[in-house]
């Protein structure tokens, strides 16, 4: 993990300025999977969380915040960098571990994840001032408006900055959406994007039979949103995507991300059970060994 | 201090707090507005006529702008949001706790057309929960004032000073407007609105008139009424409560509101804690409203300078028979 560290943020303004993304795959998929062994070890600390859909989520927040978005983790407010929305605040562990492997905070913070006094509440909490979160969220369905909002400002203000929000399928339920979705498209925002993790897992099973969201792109083109799919779990894929997606114009963009729950630890992948389980000390070693044999 | 209060004319709050908008707009840039599809009935035309491209209309859909009001918050930006209380308040409460209270961002909520005095409308459109919800939310300021040239100095004053979530509650109705232009009015501070020995009546929105006529009626009867408005219920001003209670001895609540919850519930908290004293409340009791003309329901409903002197006898009797 530290000489990881030492390797890739001597120089983290360097590193982190857009003209500086680590475009490296093999690099890229080696930190997602630092990343993921750092879900894991900060959920068996906190004996609670959600931990399938941060392992599926780690591909795109490595991508997101080693390749995309244009921010400075030694200046935190930096007001031209790009916002990150976690809109599915249960799935946090994938942002703090990103946070700090991005230079936010040190890494042995994410031990304190859901503990009394920690700045890595269980769902993001602002009033604990960590730095490098954007919002307080978990309840469902609110994220998308707040990007909405930050796209409206940074449009009224002539900004470049861009707003990514990430999203669960089964939060697409949630009939705020839909009212944030219908704005975006009316105010012609393209400079948002948002990401749906497409695990197709909820809590009480299957989307399609707790309450079907499908045709899911067709939905969102409906809406005036410009679609796009790919693979979740794909660093090469997820790049094009993107950068396909920044290039709209006119109208947002939507990428349904199809991820698998629980990916990187072949013994729990697509399993639901994981949506909301934390690993004790002997399933620690095992996932992190699972991640290491890949 | 003290004044003597004459009705300059009937006037809206809400078209005080368009006014109060537009005066905060002019003065920073920042100051944007947000329309759900009822923008002239609640005042903000005048924002939105000046300032076009700083106002956002996001239509029927009030959920969704809260939260893009708490982005453009984050962004830097001062949104104002108005819609009928029922809607702006009430449908909205969760994105109002989460993005805007938990999220602790300088977002201004209008809650237009509250109270029974909407009248015609009827029940659903009738919003007398809103004080009680709104009020238990960390990190909110409440603010309720009395007529339209108060709401026009609130508002403008909750948009360029205060830093945190704000709800400000005002009626569609012509209510007499009888503060000055000039009053030395600061937030979280009650209005001692007229002297008084015997008993204190603590009023919020446009019963604060009322109550001036109820304690006129009293002084006639030989008790000596005292008069205080409460435009910022929370903060609650606890000192000029206290004060009261001590030197009173007795207190009537008057608001157009569910008594369950609060502006009387919010005094009698302090009341309880700090000084116990009778209070007695003058409120809609724990039922919906209905259609009818403004004044035929105030009536009805018991919202009235008579249901408050009625209220100021009661709290005497029971001030008299605890000594």
């Amino acid at each position: 993990m530290f000489s990881m560290r030492f390797l890739y943020f001597s120089h983290p303004k360097k590193w982190f300025k857009m003209f500086d993304r680590i475009a490296d795959f093999d690099k890229l998929t080696a930190l997602a999977s630092k990343i993921r062994k750092d879900i894991i070890r900060s959920l068996e600390a906190s004996g609670s969380g959600h931990l399938g859909g941060s392992l599926g989520l780690a591909d795109v927040f490595t991508v997101l915040y080693f390749n995309r978005m244009s921010h400075d983790p030694e200046n935190p407010l930096w007001p031209g960098r790009d916002r990150l929305i976690l809109s599915i605040g249960h799935v946090a562990p994938v942002l703090y571990a990103t946070l700090a492997y991005t230079g936010y905070f040190r890494e042995s913070e994410l031990l304190t994840l859901r503990k009394m006094g920690s700045r890595l509440q269980g769902h993001p909490g602002r009033d604990h001032h960590l730095p490098g979160l954007e919002l307080s969220a978990g309840s469902l369905g609110q994220g998308l408006s707040v990007a909405v909002g930050m796209a409206l400002a940074a449009k009224m203000d002539h900004e470049n900055w861009k707003v990514f929000s990430v999203h669960g399928d089964g939060e697409l339920q949630e009939g705020a959406i839909w009212e944030a979705a219908m704005s975006a498209a009316h105010h012609k925002l393209d400079n948002m994007i948002a990401i749906i993790d497409r695990n197709k897992v909820q809590i009480d099973g299957l989307v399609s039979q707790v309450m079907e969201i499908e045709p899911l792109a067709e939905k969102w083109k409906s809406f005036g949103w410009e679609v796009f799919e790919c693979d979740g779990n794909n660093i090469p894929e997820l790049i094009s995507t993107f950068e396909k997606a920044e290039k709209v114009n006119g109208k947002p963009s939507v990428i349904i991300a199809n991820t698998l729950m629980g990916k990187g630890v072949k013994s729990i992948e697509g399993d639901y059970r994981w949506h909301g389980k934390a690993p004790n000390q002997s399933e620690t070693e095992n996932f992190i060994r699972q991640i290491d044999e890949n | 201090m003290e004044e003597i209060y004459i009705n300059k004319g009937d006037k809206a709050t809400k078209t005080g707090f368009g006014e109060g908008v537009l005066a905060a707009a002019e003065k920073n840039q920042q100051v944007v507005g947000i329309g759900a599809d009822i923008t002239t009935s609640v005042g903000m035309n005048f924002f939105k006529d000046k300032f076009p491209e700083r106002f956002i209309s996001l239509g029927i859909a009030e959920q969704n702008c809260v939260g893009v009001a708490a982005g453009l918050a984050l962004s830097g930006k001062i949104p104002v949001f108005a819609t009928y209380a029922v809607f702006s308040a009430m449908r909205t409460t969760d994105q109002i706790r989460i993005s805007v209270c938990y999220n602790n961002v300088h977002v201004i909520i209008g809650g237009a057309h509250a109270g029974i005095s909407v009248g015609p409308d009827g029940a659903t459109h009738q919003a007398l929960e809103d004080i009680a919800i709104m009020r238990v939310l960390p990190n909110m300021t409440v603010i309720s004032p009395c007529d339209a040239t108060q709401a026009k100095i609130l508002t403008e004053k909750a948009i360029l000073d205060l830093k945190g979530p704000v709800y400000l509650r005002f009626g569609r109705e012509l209510v007499p407007d009888f503060t000055l232009e000039n009053q030395e009015i600061e937030l979280g501070k009650g209005q001692l609105m007229k002297h008084g020995t015997d008993v204190s009546i603590m009023a919020t929105g446009h019963l604060v008139w009322e109550a001036l006529q109820a304690a006129e009626k009293l002084e006639m009867q030989g008790i000596s009424a005292r008069v205080i408005n409460i435009h910022t219920i929370k903060p609650i001003d606890k000192e000029i409560i206290i004060t009261a209670a001590r030197e009173t001895g007795a207190i009537v609540t008057a608001e157009e509101h569910q008594i369950f919850g609060g502006f009387g519930s919010a005094v009698a908290e302090v009341v309880v804690q700090n000084c116990p004293v009778p209070v007695e409340m003058v409120g809609i009791s724990d039922r919906f409203g209905e259609s009818g003309q403004p004044n035929e329901l105030m009536k009805k409903y018991g919202l009235t300078a008579e249901n408050i002197i009625g209220k100021c006898h009661q709290v005497l009797k029971r001030k008299h028979d605890v000594r």
